[in-house]
């Protein structure tokens, strides 16, 4: 993992910071322990938006763990996220469902259109693409999620309409 | 909290009802499909036409034929629209009151319904999810008071076991077996877990489960806490189910309130809670032993069984795991009892099964049918077969799972006739493909799958499924030859044989299965291999 100090210094986070306090309460209410890891590391992303460095070593301080612990189980789980996320995020639900009614033609005409893949951002930061292995909309196949919003039955044309649409908001 | 007073909220609740209840599903399908805007007009349009008194609007849990969502039900006069919308909403009203709706009406005698045998769904669909008096009313927690007061814990480990009840996970390891296991270890910390960890592509049972009558899983916890001495419990859930984590966490804060969870429940020595802990988005979390190391708040590594975890689990504690399907079950048999359990299903396999049935299909959704139907009758007369014609293949157990080709769809649903063929039950994920459908991208599909969803604890899953997909790619692009073909299956063989857990074990499944009913359309993809048999390609009945 690149050196955790340098970059903490170069972030640098202000005891002050309201979200700081957020993810402190968090941890007081877990009593510290270390089995919360999992939930504070939620937290955290929650409210940073991703684990940047000087998280994952203000919650391994904390939680009295070793870094580098901190940092495997941050890297393990797929839903945690490293690197700071777009504006608006679309999640593409690649479930077996999704996968055979053409989800995969979703992704296609993004990448085509955006020169967007899954897991990245748009240059301007506005918009992350991710996929998902399942999220259980399997009825109403294939299934996207936007900012959070399931939406079923969807076409590529819904998906690159939203899209178009966050990013002219984000330039409007 | 005594039994009269459970049996006053029931009353209460049930009495507080209107003549004429609008059910309206609010579980995530259907939710998506802007069901919650519809429940909204729904209101609005009883408001407007000063039907308080007479009408109310519910939201319940999944009503399962998701396809069709937004689905809004008229009790008891038992008629079902279909994909409501916020504006055909208040004509549903006006219906009642003698005039047409312009919503479209659906079928509840259609075999999709008719053929449904409801046990972990009874409540699904008719109780409103958020709501413990609702769940009270129609007999909820009246277990739990009745095997705490009149029943030793053998007792109801033996129920279980007469019942004939299979783990739902998939394994279907008899969960009798599985309490008794646990109960009989000496008095010592102990704990019951909730996998509600439904990784499975496709499947969404457990969600629905969870989404719809939250307050059955809990009561089906407390019942198995009791029986093997625990007296803590945990639900690890998926974090890509924020609406069933949601209505969980409420179920738990209800629960407390009334006293049905915490300290000395119904005035008896048995303490019991329940905690939740989220996922993070790993599927091998589905396995027991890594799904224990998840909510230790480790990396999700399985490690080697024995010991299992009934014996050493949860922080070296005897442990028992089960799925949520199975939790569900419970409540049903103790109150009807293990000889009605046992007399439904088939020899070996007992009791219902739910399917989430998608896919290439008319009907998707989710059904509950006793096992020993086939699946036939699930994919042709419920789901009313592929809307493009020819259904091909029918897929079950997910990426641990195979396929049940066109021919063989008279196969009965139980664990051992599944296996025959090569596949398995699973959590209950069926996924219908028709003639577009490449078996051979398939298995691809599933191998991708387990490539990225490897731990990489052991070398054969961690390696050996990154040049399964290789293989499988480079015979998609038409570069293979039958020599990759055959570095395929010994790879399968090697993998299956050689890995630490069920992930690895089973992840070529979806390969053998699709080589061994779809080998031709292998076959055909392949290229002529200069060095061996004179350039020709090979034809099936040479392999």
């Amino acid at each position: 993992m690149p050196s955790v100090t340098v970059e903490s210094e170069k972030v640098g986070l202000s005891p002050d910071d309201k979200r700081l306090k957020q993810l402190n309460i968090v941890m007081k209410r877990n009593n510290y322990r270390q089995d919360a890891l999992i939930e504070v590391l939620h937290k955290a992303q929650e409210t940073f938006g991703f684990l940047e460095p000087t998280i994952l070593d203000h919650v391994a301080r904390s939680l009295k763990l070793p870094l580098s612990k901190v940092y495997g189980v941050a890297t393990f789980y797929h839903l945690f996220s490293l690197k700071p996320q777009g504006k608006h995020s679309c999640v593409v639900c690649l479930g077996t469902a999704c996968y055979v009614k053409g989800a995969g033609a979703l992704l296609d005409k993004i990448a085509e259109d955006y020169h967007l893949h899954p897991g990245e951002t748009t240059e301007d930061g506005l918009v992350s693409l991710m996929t998902a292995r399942c999220i259980g909309a399997c009825g109403i196949a294939p299934a996207a999620v936007y900012d959070g919003a399931v939406g079923g039955k969807q076409t590529a044309e819904m998906a690159i309409a939203k899209v178009k649409e966050w990013i002219a908001e984000g330039s409007g | 909290m005594e039994l009269s007073e459970l049996l006053e909220i029931g009353e209460k609740a049930k009495a507080d009802q209107k003549p004429i209840r609008l059910l309206c599903c609010t579980a995530a399908g259907c939710l998506s499909s802007n069901s919650g805007m519809v429940r909204d007009a729904l209101s609005q349009a009883v408001k407007d036409q000063g039907q308080q008194d007479n009408i109310e609007v519910c939201s319940v849990g999944c009503m399962k034929f998701c396809g069709r969502g937004p689905l809004v039900e008229v009790a008891p006069a038992g008629v079902l629209y279909e994909m409501v919308t916020p504006e055909t909403a208040p004509s549903i009203i006006s219906a009642i009151a003698g005039g047409t709706s312009t919503a479209q009406k659906g079928d509840l005698n259609h075999p999709f319904f008719t053929k449904q045998m409801p046990i972990v769904l009874e409540n699904s669909g008719i109780i409103d999810p958020e709501s413990i008096e609702e769940y009270i009313s129609v007999g909820g927690y009246q277990q739990l008071h009745h095997v705490l007061n009149e029943m030793n814990p053998t007792e109801v480990v033996n129920e279980i076991t007469a019942s004939g009840l299979r783990g739902r996970g998939g394994g279907g390891y008899p969960t009798g077996l599985k309490w008794a296991t646990i109960a009989k270890m000496p008095p010592q910390q102990k704990y019951v877990i909730c996998n509600a960890d439904e990784g499975d592509p496709g499947a969404f049972m457990d969600r629905s489960v969870l989404e719809s009558d939250p307050h059955r899983i809990l009561e089906g916890m407390a019942i198995a806490a009791y029986a093997v001495g625990a007296n803590h419990g945990f639900v690890y859930v998926r974090a890509e189910y924020p609406l069933a984590i949601q209505r969980l966490q409420k179920a738990i804060q209800q629960a407390k309130r009334l006293g049905l969870m915490g300290s000395q429940i119904f005035n008896s020595g048995f303490d019991f809670k329940v905690d939740i802990r989220v996922g993070a988005g790993a599927f091998v979390c589905g396995e027991e032993t890594a799904l224990i190391a998840s909510v230790e708040g480790k990396r999700g590594q399985p490690r080697p069984r024995p010991p299992y975890p009934a014996q050493s689990g949860l922080w070296g504690a005897p442990t028992l795991i089960n799925n949520v399907e199975t939790y569900a079950n419970i409540a049903p048999i103790i109150r009807e009892g293990a000889a009605w359990y046992a007399g439904i299903g088939t020899e070996k396999s007992k009791g219902t099964k739910v399917f989430a049935l998608t896919g290439q299909v008319q009907n998707t959704g989710l059904i509950e049918v006793p096992m020993g139907t086939t699946v036939r009758q699930i994919v042709e007369e419920m789901g009313g077969g592929s809307p493009g014609g020819q259904v091909k293949a029918v897929q079950t157990g997910g990426p641990s799972g195979g396929c049940i080709p066109a021919e063989l769809l008279d196969t009965s649903v139980d664990y051992e006739s599944l296996s025959k063929l090569g596949t398995i039950m699973g959590s209950g994920g069926m996924i219908v493909m028709d003639q577009t459908t490449s078996m051979v991208d398939v298995a691809q599909f599933y191998m991708d799958f387990c490539r990225e969803e490897t731990c990489g604890k052991c070398v054969p899953c961690r390696t050996g499924t990154e040049q399964m997909y290789s293989l499988l790619t480079k015979i998609l692009k038409k570069q293979a030859t039958l020599r990759d073909l055959e570095t395929l299956e010994r790879l399968c063989e090697m993998v299956r044989d050689t890995s630490l857990c069920g992930l690895g074990m089973t992840a070529p499944n979806p390969v053998l299965s699709t080589l061994h009913y779809f080998r031709q359309e292998y076959l055909e993809l392949l290229q002529t291999d200069p060095f061996r048999d004179n350039g020709k390609v090979a034809t099936a009945h040479q392999v």
